[in-house]
């Protein structure tokens, strides 16, 4: 059993913190003869950053997809706030609260950020849409992220910037009362600046008590905003442990080689990685 | 693997917060220096620039384009603008409009209808034969069938292309070919299918007589602007961006000072032998039915996902939309629009013949709604564009036509009118790229 010890960042949540939100047992996936996922075991706490890494082929993408219910595992099980749940579809999983912004965000340039946040689920009052309610809800969830870089909700997504579109697509995330947002490389394609604006919102998310699983290859990225780290390797998990009990060189060692013999340089040496 | 110590320590959250704070607002101040307030007119104005500039030019072009060919035919010919002429104009434009209105729900969704050329003859030839004397059957009930033998064409070319996966340049080709026999079938070689319904006839022959022009104008105008101007004061009162007071004002104005010129041109008398007044009565079909496609588009759950489906097909995909049944939905919509066109067409001709060119018909509705800014790439298009691109096309063909020139110079013009269009859409949104 993974025992979280708890991050040194976040705030400690109460009692959601002791019940995970996600929890993992022994699933796996293949594709044929392919084994992408062996027995992997993941807890999900509420109010935390779980970073995910791994080599390419390590079994990230087909994780998330398990848990974002794109794929059936084959074997193993998902909790879902202490109760077992099948996810047959991207549908079961938005029920439950778990929203994915993929890399490529899925965005409508020519729509707006309103009409792009709403996107399949619009409020419809006499076969109209209710663009003001609408509007309202955009809106009022982007001040609640404090994403003020963009000037209305009304601006088309093709005038926005990588990292407003990274916002928008968070935000569209976050707008259906989502308990777990995944993000895969939500800070692959941006500058600096805009980078740090996409981590502060991660985290943003994080302290008002979403679970966010979030894929990088970016070390600093991850370092940055996560409060536990979960190694993959070869589709198996090799590692989960608070950020503060890592470090670069020691995720480096498992994602290429699935152990580390290093102890973290601050203050606690780390435990041995998982099987 | 050995490697010497990481010379970082790994980065705790806490210490980088403020850091990352600082170079958060950094960004955020850095687009709030673009920033354009929508709260004063000149502001609202800067946010259209904007959008101009992010490559939705909208309805500029083709309104520029408009006043500069009326302006130059104009100063060929004064009989350009006289008040006839322009009358005949929008009932020669009706039918383009209403076939590239159709049109329009195709390129919306990046595909194209080459179909409804003959569709929209087919809609003519059901309703012709329904009415013809030895049937007998009431006008209505003629135009009803029609409508209907003409979305269950889309349907099935829709069901086609979506259920099969064909590219719909393909299965609308065959259509085109193969709607074109079944109307020759129906005709026979060289026929000729004569209307003698008088209503169906005054579809584009007809004029409400001048008093009821009014009326309707107003009626309509009262209502456009009622609806308009409660919306947006509801908008302004609940802190939603709206237009300032002074641009819906300015907006109504428009509206009103638009419709007493239509009303004005149409009750001047243009008969020579007999006093002809009054709005056509094929003004108010292509009105409502941009009113019904405004709507439909604009407005509706359906009308999003087809801009979604547009725009970005895997995104719609993900936001559970039903692909299949929007796309199958469009073409049906595009093929059922073309029907009403068929019965204008046929309505003005006052018959249905074999000379019914459903090749040059299709052509010219694609190059209206292009022109009218609708994009050939998706996603971006409306009913209203249909409309002007419509107006465009008859003005060439109207202009140049009193100037005397051929077919042959009309169809040139028509094309460096069209190329000129595409390339504008196009550079539009190479623009838009860049940004």
């Amino acid at each position: 059993m993974v025992t979280d010890v708890g991050a040194a960042a976040a705030p400690e949540q109460g009692s959601s913190a002791l019940a995970p939100l996600l929890r993992l047992e022994r699933v796996s996936k293949s594709f044929g003869a392919v084994h992408a996922l062996t027995d992997v075991d993941l807890e999900i706490p509420a109010g935390r950053v779980t970073a995910l890494a791994g080599d390419n082929g390590a079994g990230k993408s087909v994780l998330i997809k398990c848990i974002a219910g794109i794929h059936a595992p084959d074997a193993g099980t998902l909790y879902w706030q202490g109760r077992p749940v099948h996810l047959r579809n991207p549908r079961d999983a938005a029920a439950l609260g778990i929203e994915t912004v993929y890399q490529d965000l899925a965005l409508c340039d020519n729509l707006d950020i309103a009409q792009n946040m709403f996107l399949g689920r619009e409020r419809v009052q006499h076969f109209a849409l209710s663009e003001d309610a609408m509007e309202e809800a955009a809106a009022q969830t982007l001040r609640s992220l404090a994403v003020t870089t963009v000037q209305s909700v009304r601006q088309q997504v093709a005038s926005l910037s990588g990292g407003q579109r990274q916002a928008v697509a968070i935000a569209k995330a976050v707008l259906w009362n989502s308990k777990l947002v995944i993000m895969d490389e939500p800070t692959a394609a941006l500058g600096v600046a805009q980078t740090a604006m996409v981590l502060s919102l991660v985290r943003n998310l994080a302290d008002r008590g979403l679970a966010v699983i979030i894929i990088s290859h970016n070390m600093n990225d991850v370092f940055q905003v996560a409060d536990r780290i979960a190694v993959l390797h070869l589709g198996r998990m090799v590692a989960v442990r608070p950020a503060s009990e890592m470090d670069r060189q020691i995720v480096v060692d498992l994602m290429t080689s699935g152990v580390s013999t290093r102890t973290a340089p601050s203050n606690k040496a780390a435990e041995e990685p998982e099987r | 693997m050995t490697r010497v110590d990481e010379p970082e320590p790994p980065a705790p959250v806490a210490a980088d917060e403020p850091e990352l704070r600082r170079a958060a607002e950094a960004e955020s101040q850095r687009q709030a220096e673009r920033k354009a307030s929508p709260d004063t007119l000149r502001g609202y104005f800067r946010i259209v620039y904007q959008r101009v500039r992010s490559g939705d030019s909208g309805v500029l072009p083709v309104v520029a384009g408009f006043v500069l060919i009326s302006i130059l035919f104009q100063a060929l010919n004064s009989k350009f603008l006289s008040a006839g002429n322009l009358v005949n104009l929008l009932i020669q434009g009706s039918v383009y409009m209403l076939l590239a209105m159709g049109e329009v729900f195709a390129l919306l969704l990046g595909e194209i209808d080459l179909s409804i050329g003959f569709v929209s003859g087919i809609g003519g030839v059901v309703a012709a034969e329904l009415v013809k004397e030895s049937t007998g059957w009431p006008w209505w009930a003629a135009i009803i069938v029609a409508l209907l033998v003409c979305a269950g064409i889309g349907l099935l070319q829709g069901t086609i292309i979506t259920r099969l996966g064909l590219p719909s340049f393909v299965v609308t080709l065959a259509g085109l070919l193969g709607w074109q026999g079944v109307m020759l079938m129906i005709l026979g070689t060289g026929g000729s299918l004569p209307i003698n319904d008088h209503i169906i006839n005054d579809f584009a022959s007809g004029n409400l007589t001048p008093i009821a022009s009014w009326l309707v104008m107003i009626a309509i105008v009262a209502f456009v602007s009622v609806r308009m101007w409660v919306q947006e004061s509801r908008r302004r009162a609940s802190g939603l961006i709206a237009p300032p007071a002074s641009l819906t004002i300015l907006k109504i104005v428009g509206i009103l000072a638009a419709g007493i010129i239509l009303v004005l041109i149409c009750n001047t008398n243009r008969g020579r032998l007999i006093e002809i007044k009054g709005v056509p009565f094929v003004v108010l079909i292509v009105l409502g039915v941009c009113t019904a496609w405004t709507f439909l588009l604009g407005r509706t759950r359906f009308g999003r996902y087809v801009y979604a489906i547009g725009g970005n097909t895997e995104a719609a995909r993900r936001a559970g939309i039903r692909i299949s049944r929007v796309r199958t939905i469009c073409f049906m919509l595009a093929s059922f629009t073309a029907g009403i066109g068929g019965i204008v067409y046929a309505s003005r001709l006052q018959s249905v013949s074999t000379a019914l060119d459903g090749g040059t018909l299709v052509l010219y509705s694609v190059a209206a709604a292009v022109i009218g800014g609708t994009s050939l790439f998706g996603g971006r298009g409306k009913a209203v564009h249909a409309v002007l691109g419509g107006l465009v096309i008859a003005a060439i063909d109207n202009g140049m036509g009193l100037q005397g020139y051929s077919a042959a110079a009309r169809n040139i013009v028509t094309a460096l009118v069209l190329l000129a269009a595409v390339t504008i859409d196009s550079l539009a949104r190479r623009d838009a790229a860049r940004h």
